[in-house]
């Protein structure tokens, strides 16, 4: 008796094994496909003709099949995941242009978060082909990667409450000294801000630009600094709570960073982007998403920097 | 390694204020760490609840989530103060679970006869605690106190990302993010000047433990 519930108790945990297995496997193809049809429809033409010289970038991309793309997580606009699906937003869809114009489907791109502290570092691991995660070009940054670009130039832009009438523009800190402003902690405004203020005090900052908004509603701080596209997508989210004030202060240009010294690759990006504004594709890519807000202006594409 | 080098005022004015939140937080969550061991072996029962209620909610929770709580569960209520103070308070209250533990620990380790003769001779429960028991429990506590005391210095960390600028991780992810550094050797000094804090820390330590056992 003893011997039999010992030889069958391994085999009752066996089937309950296959059993998880089992459900996992249909959760899993379930979730694949799911995926598959909400991204498909408006993205890109794959250019499945283009043949690229030997030994580039873009003949490895192409004979591997895949793109693989480093980009925002939590970047409403510009590289936003939500529960489920491939993120959305302005960076992911100029990723699909470059990669369509390798033969690399929308389907075909793997996603890889690239939050603002470690995107050099992908880069330089080879973890990712290209970083588009609102990326600012900056002479600091291209000691270490190369950037194609600029694709967008953004400014920096003040937002406030709706019923706050103390703050005009970025030179309120420096008369009122009480007044609090929040960034996001290692971001470019967040540094640029600094030279605006009465006293380091002032400045707040967070790991993610959703608390500033919460801490902005809480009273906790007087205002929100980044990049006025980002501030759009959060008045756009607040109920008529939140407004932006004064004019943009800083130019951000917004490079697609790739491997340094890789000036085939730059090339490439720099004329696929340019080919995008010809026909349309970098209009469309625009107006679905981050230019989806109120206050949006559809841009020009910048003109790019040289390839170096 | 430059990077250190280059940005030293960037990392000393971190090392100080991260210094500073650790020396305040250290001393709050001694203080309330004590009243709530008292709690937890008072002859009053409501009182033990209360202290076993603390210790077990508190403790039993991720220092970020006692952290969002407070820093954004406050405000919504109307209670506006700096985020210094409330991750300071955060950090307070979420260590001195640990702290009331590490001295119940001590105080359970001194044997009942010591508190019978100090009830013999006509001692109260606050002078029992205060002449005879907490004195001999803080020796024997030291050292997990100390280990909680440490983590709780290393803990201070979290306070970067909400809302606290300027300290140690607070910089390096400055000197990462926007300044685009490799981000290995701003991490490297970023241990360093943590050690700079720590390792003193167990060095006091050691000598406060030697010290009370000479006393005994």
């Amino acid at each position: 008796m003893k011997t039999s519930t010992f030889r069958s108790a391994p085999a009752r945990r066996s089937a309950k094994v296959a059993a998880v297995l089992a459900v996992g496997v249909l959760a899993l193809t379930a979730c694949g496909g799911g995926s598959d049809s909400d991204s498909g429809g408006d993205d890109p033409a794959v250019n499945t003709e283009a043949t690229f010289e030997a030994g580039t970038t873009m003949a490895k991309i192409q004979e591997a099949g895949v793109l693989k793309l480093g980009t925002k997580f939590d970047q409403p606009g510009f590289g936003e995941k939500g529960l489920s699906g491939d993120p959305k937003g302005f960076d992911v869809e100029i990723a699909k242009i470059i990669a369509s114009g390798m033969g690399i489907g929308a389907d075909k791109i793997e996603y890889t978060e690239s939050p603002s502290a470690v995107r050099e570092t992908l880069i330089i691991d080879g973890d990712v082909d290209l970083v588009a995660a609102t990326y600012t070009i900056n002479d600091e940054r291209k000691e270490r990667i190369s950037f194609a670009g600029p694709y967008y130039v953004a400014g920096q832009q003040i937002m406030t409450r709706s019923d706050d009438t103390a703050i005009t523009g970025p030179d309120s800190f420096k008369s009122d000294a009480s007044l609090k402003v929040c960034s996001v902690a290692g971001s470019t405004p967040a540094d640029n801000i600094g030279s605006y203020l009465a006293n380091k005090n002032q400045l707040v900052t967070f790991d993610v630009y959703s608390k500033c908004a919460d801490a902005l509603k809480n009273n906790q701080v007087d205002a929100v600094t980044t990049d006025n596209v980002i501030l759009l997508g959060l008045v756009g989210k607040s109920n008529g709570a939140f407004k932006v004030v004064g004019d943009t202060f800083t130019e951000e240009p917004y490079g697609i960073g790739i491997t340094k010294g890789d000036v085939e690759f730059c090339n490439y990006i720099v004329d696929t982007l340019k080919k995008a504004s010809e026909d349309g594709s970098y209009e469309k890519a625009w107006t679905s998403t981050a230019g989806a807000v109120e206050g949006a202006v559809v841009p020009e594409l910048p003109t790019a920097d040289a390839c170096a | 390694m430059n990077v250190i080098i280059d940005n030293f005022d960037l990392f000393f004015q971190g090392f100080l204020k991260t210094l500073g939140i650790g020396l305040i937080c250290m001393v709050g969550s001694l203080i309330l760490g004590t009243i709530i061991a008292a709690f937890r072996v008072s002859p009053v029962a409501p009182l033990r609840a209360v202290g076993t209620l603390y210790v077990n909610l508190i403790r039993n929770c991720p220092l970020t989530v006692v952290l969002f709580l407070i820093a954004f569960g406050l405000p919504t209520i109307g209670i506006n103060q700096s985020y210094y103070f409330f991750g300071c308070s955060a950090l307070i209250i979420y260590t001195a679970s640990f702290v009331c533990e590490a001295l119940r620990s001590g105080i359970n380790a001194i044997p009942a006869g010591q508190a019978e003769a100090a009830r013999a001779i006509g001692l109260g429960f606050t002078q029992n605690l205060r002449h005879v028991i907490l004195p001999q429990a803080f020796r024997t506590a030291i050292p997990p106190t100390g280990s909680v005391i440490i983590a709780m210095f290393k803990n201070s960390a979290v306070l970067g990302v909400f809302g606290v600028s300027g300290d140690l991780l607070g910089n390096a992810i400055i000197l990462t993010g926007s300044r685009g550094f490799d981000p290995v050797p701003v991490y490297l000094g970023i241990g360093f000047f943590f050690l700079m804090i720590t390792i003193p820390a167990g060095l006091v330590l050691g000598y406060l433990e030697r010290k009370a056992v000479i006393l005994r």
